[in-house]
């Protein structure tokens, strides 16, 4: 960048441009997000607090609430494994079928949740391929929490795999075989140099594969079923309440779920602070004498 | 510790980087592993390693046969191209990580000793705190061959050890390295591709090309006696004559002979190095022109063009006159003489 004096016109460097280029974005911005934020923040508390609370504290909702904690509560550990193993198999070994299986991590993103729940009717449901076996084995999987923990399992499988493959593949493997040379077995060498040196995109992908499940709406809803006080999970729950024409219900809920955004925001943003100030302390002006000194 | 390599071949895919090399290091030894960019020298020092498993060969660490020993079990100290140094770990803990997953336990102390014994040889005191990132590339160097120091290795192996340095530390490094090896007496096989380093620094010298031996000397030997025109190259600046070979006299231009004892007859290269090229204002020698002179610390380097057409580079003293534009003849002092590939 050029210092404050002379300015090097770059390509659309004009102010009238950029004037509008601006304005243009924080308009959109305004009436696409921030204006529905408002909005049920507006709606949640617009009968006053009481009503709010008592909403919140609804059973129905109460339930809604622990289903979508506990489903995550399984799902982001199975992700979490799922994706640092996937990652590590994908980056640091050869084998036939590497790019398959990177691949075929990736589908969850590019296939509509709904058909996803439609595809695990079709496998567990009752009339499924193995639904005459769950169900002589008393197994309940659709319409029960194993259901909506694999609908949620297959929308957010690539979410911790994608953050951590591109950086596992630009680190390369010679930390591991540094680590290995001196005598290091395979877990100590994953728990004491690959982990450390991902810990940041690990922690952005758990973050983001968190919101995702609390959020799911397609899969789970076909899974689901939806029974109210059962199998019904918050963004479920919304839905409902919202037909009941409890708007306030509904957007009340609904706030509760934008919380959980906002702190994944939140969380989001310092781990990419931290992250991209990676290397730890910066030299001290103190030290930095010494540093010459011995290199010359 | 002795190391010996027994027709050894690594293939990657189809691509054969390792082609039928044994070699033969007695314990205690410098060598050096010399060859252009692609010519296998990694791959034979990941293999000796163990971080990659030969197709067919053996290797022998002493007696023992390592070919099947996993790297963990191998007791090598391997030195990274790049350091591989561990980012997130300071300079101490960058050494003491071998002695800390060891088998064979120690103490804290025992570690922390260690630790510091090392930064002493390595030069390295005080920078116990530091992270790889707050060093510099030759401090990066030393913490990399502390770290591999640190198990106590049978041999250490080091691949491109100067590669990533400027000029100046890499000249002291080298001289440091060579004092240490004699300290230490630990058998080490380095990879380079420069062959001044590699001359410099070894006992011996192995230079590889396309995933064969060419030759396996001393530096002498290589430098005194190549056994291929690709040796000869390789080795330093060269100048290439074309000639016939009758009866061990090799003919070229203009009456010009050398000795070629031992040369088949026939169409023959004549190399000759720079040094060895003489220039003359009068005859007799190959009629040639100046097209430029450089000046270098100690010489000034000739660039001339033969009345064929060929150019070549005479190295002569500082203070001789020549100029651009000159007119003279070259001799040539001292030759080595190849039957032509038919
Ligand atoms: N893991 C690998 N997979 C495929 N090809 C490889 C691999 N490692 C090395 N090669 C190939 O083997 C050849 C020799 O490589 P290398 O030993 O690294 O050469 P050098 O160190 O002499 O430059 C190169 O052509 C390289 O592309
Ligand atoms: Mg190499």
């Amino acid at each position: 960048m050029s210092g404050p004096g002379r300015r090097v016109p770059l390509t659309g460097d004009n102010p009238a441009f950029r004037r509008a280029l601006i304005g243009f974005v924080l308009v959109v911005s305004a009436i696409v997000i921030v204006a529905p934020l408002v909005a049920i923040f507006a709606q949640a508390f617009s009968l006053g607090v009481d009503v709010f609370a008592k909403t919140v504290g609804d059973p129905d909702t109460q339930h809604a609430i622990l289903l979508t904690v506990v489903t995550a509560l399984i799902v982001v550990p199975v992700n979490t494994v799922f994706g640092l193993a996937a990652a590590w198999a994908i980056t640091k070994f050869d084998f036939p079928g590497r790019r398959f299986l990177l691949v075929l991590i990736e589908i969850p993103f590019s296939i509509s949740p709904i058909v996803a729940g439609v595809a695990y009717l079709f496998v567990y449901g009752l009339q499924g391929l193995l639904g005459p076996t769950l169900q002589d084995a008393e197994i309940k999987v659709i319409f029960a929490l194993p259901g909506i923990v694999l609908a949620s399992m297959f929308v957010t499988a690539p979410f911790v795999a994608r953050e951590l493959i591109p950086l596992m593949q630009a680190q390369g493997r010679d930390l591991e075989e540094a680590a290995t040379s001196l005598g290091a077995g395979g877990w100590r060498t994953f728990l004491s140099v690959t982990v450390p040196n991902v810990r940041w995109a690990l922690l952005y992908g758990v973050v983001l594969c968190n919101a995702r499940v609390m959020g799911e709406f397609g899969a789970v809803s076909i899974v689901s079923g939806s029974i109210r006080g059962q199998t019904n999970t918050l963004p479920l729950h919304v839905e409902l309440l919202y037909h009941d024409y409890n708007t306030v219900g509904a957007f009340a809920a609904a706030s509760v779920l934008t919380v959980v955004a906002i702190v994944t925001l939140v969380a989001k943003l310092l781990i990419e602070r931290r992250g991209a100030g990676r290397s730890p302390q910066a030299v001290s002006p103190a030290d930095q004498p010494a540093l010459i000194k011995r290199a010359a | 510790m002795r190391i010996r390599l027994a027709s050894v071949v690594k293939t990657f895919n189809t691509f054969r980087a390792v082609r039928g090399v044994s070699l033969d290091i007695p314990s205690g030894e410098l060598v050096a592993l010399l060859g252009p960019s692609g010519s296998g020298k990694t791959t034979i020092l990941r293999l000796v390693a163990g971080l990659e498993f030969v197709d067919s060969g053996e290797i022998y660490f002493n007696e023992e046969n390592a070919t099947d020993i996993p790297v963990r079990d191998r007791g090598v100290g391997f030195v990274f191209q790049n350091y591989a140094l561990f980012p997130h770990m300071t300079v101490a803990e960058n050494i003491g990580f071998g002695m800390k997953v060891s088998a064979v336990k120690r103490s804290r102390a025992q570690i922390q000793e260690r630790v510091r014994e090392l930064l002493g040889i390595t030069q390295l005191d005080g920078l116990d705190e530091r992270f790889p990132a707050q060093l510099s590339g030759g401090q990066r160097q030393r913490v990399a061959l502390a770290r591999a120091l640190a198990v106590d290795p049978r041999v250490l192996l080091l691949d491109e050890p100067f590669g990533a340095l400027d000029a100046n530390v890499r000249h002291d490094l080298r001289r440091w390295l060579r004092g240490l090896h004699e300290e230490l007496g630990i058998t080490t096989l380095f990879v380079t591709h420069d062959q001044e380093e590699a001359l410099d620094l070894a006992d011996r010298v192995v230079i590889l090309d396309k995933g064969h031996i060419i030759q396996d000397g001393t530096p002498e030997d290589v430098t005194r006696r190549p056994v291929s025109a690709f040796a000869m190259q390789f080795l330093g600046d060269v100048n290439k004559f074309g000639a016939i070979v009758t009866d061990g006299i090799a003919a070229l231009e203009h009456g010009v002979t050398v000795a070629a004892s031992g040369v088949r007859n026939g169409p023959a290269e004549v190399y000759v190095r720079p040094a060895d090229l003489q220039w003359s204002a009068e005859a007799p020698g190959l009629p040639a022109h100046i097209l430029r002179v450089m000046s270098r610390p100690g010489s000034r380097r000739i660039v001339a063009r033969t009345d064929s057409g060929e150019t070549v580079e005479i190295d002569v003293d500082q203070d001789h006159p020549a100029a651009t534009g000159d007119a003279g003849y070259l001799r040539i002092a001292r030759a080595t003489v190849f039957a032509a590939d038919r």
